[in-house]
């Protein structure tokens, strides 16, 4: 945006959009709740760890729903599972975006014909924004799915969600 | 240490009802058949025996044999009437270096089955995942409730003759 190297300096006075400066401003501190479900979640965790240093884009684990913007469904969604992941979702305040991460909360992945006790695809429950396909994604498979959601944010506006 | 044949007949001796048989022609180790009711008894008594000592139930898994009648219902799903449930025994003695393995098989209609929880703490878990995925009924078990699946759940999901429910808690389950 431009906004740091240029503007700041001259007039000590920003000028932007509101619905740039909140989107902005959003995109760049997404936190996520801390939660895994399965080996997707050991990915996650590698993704969140200094290698990767998924804090450079503003992703903080957080241990509360209630601080949240986003939920990483990291693993494979159980139907026992699924009660739990819906409940913490409406305990999340709005605005809220949720990454579906690898096939089995995608679409139940290996599980998907004889799981008995697997929920087929985690949108099944709750709105998924972005789907990162992969078992487990890589983390730069991660990356890309949050740089998605970034694109998501920043083409919303403060009267009404679009695409 | 022992084999499994000198304590198959150490056992046959102290319970000739209770001790049904050992095979021997299986490609693993030789198991002991037991009365599914009189376990607990020679239970105490391979851990307490000063010539067994079996101190550690290493694993205590359930099996549906599927040795009944099988038919078919009008959607094509298997029906298994008649025939056992398993339950086997692997033990451990870690004094005495030997091994044993057991086996009990009940009724599948009901399969009623003596707990060792009492015995050894290990089997309280392993006997509720036996009766969570079996349905097999571990009698005066401290605390006999399902451990993996929801405690709302119906049905039995590692038998053979299991049909999958459509829904579960408005979720459908199919792909």
């Amino acid at each position: 945006m431009g906004l740091l190297d240029k503007e700041f300096s001259e007039g000590n006075i920003v000028i932007a959009k509101v619905d740039d400066l909140f989107n902005w401003a959003r995109l760049s501190s997404v936190w996520q709740l801390g939660f895994g479900l399965a080996c997707c979640a050991i990915e996650m965790m590698a993704t969140s760890a200094s290698h990767y240093d998924f804090d450079r884009f503003g992703v903080i684990p957080r241990n509360t729903p209630r601080q949240c913007d986003a939920i990483i469904i990291s693993g494979t969604v159980t139907l026992k599972m699924a009660t739990r992941i819906k409940r913490l979702y409406e305990q999340m305040p709005e605005p809220k975006y949720i990454i579906s991460m690898g096939s089995c909360a995608n679409s139940g992945g290996p599980y998907w014909e004889h799981g008995y006790h697997v929920l087929k695809g985690v949108d099944r429950v709750i709105p998924v924004d972005v789907y990162v396909p992969g078992c487990p994604p890589r983390p730069e498979a991660l990356f890309e799915g949050l740089l998605k959601l970034h694109e998501k944010i920043r083409n919303e506006s403060m009267r009404k969600k679009t695409v | 240490m022992k084999t499994r044949e000198e304590i198959f007949e150490i056992l046959k001796s102290q319970f000739p009802d209770a001790v049904l048989g050992i095979d021997s022609s299986l490609p693993t180790e030789p198991i002991i058949s037991i009365d599914p009711l009189k376990i607990k008894e020679i239970s105490i008594f391979l851990r307490d025996s000063e010539e067994l000592k079996f101190d550690s139930l290493m694993l205590l898994s359930g099996v549906d044999d599927a040795n009944g009648i099988k038919t078919k219902d009008e959607k094509g799903f298997d029906i298994i009437n008649g025939g056992t449930l398993s339950v086997y025994y692997h033990l451990d003695s870690v004094y005495l270096k030997q091994k044993v393995t057991l086996k009990v098989s009940a009724p599948r209609e009901n399969p009623e089955v003596e707990s060792v929880a009492m015995v050894w703490r290990s089997a309280d878990w392993h006997e509720r995942e036996a009766f969570d995925l079996l349905g097999i009924k571990f009698l005066n078990h401290p605390n006999l409730i399902r451990i993996l699946m929801p405690y709302d759940w119906e049905g039995h999901p590692l038998r053979k003759d299991y049909q999958n429910p459509e829904f579960y808690q408005g979720m459908k389950i199919s792909y």
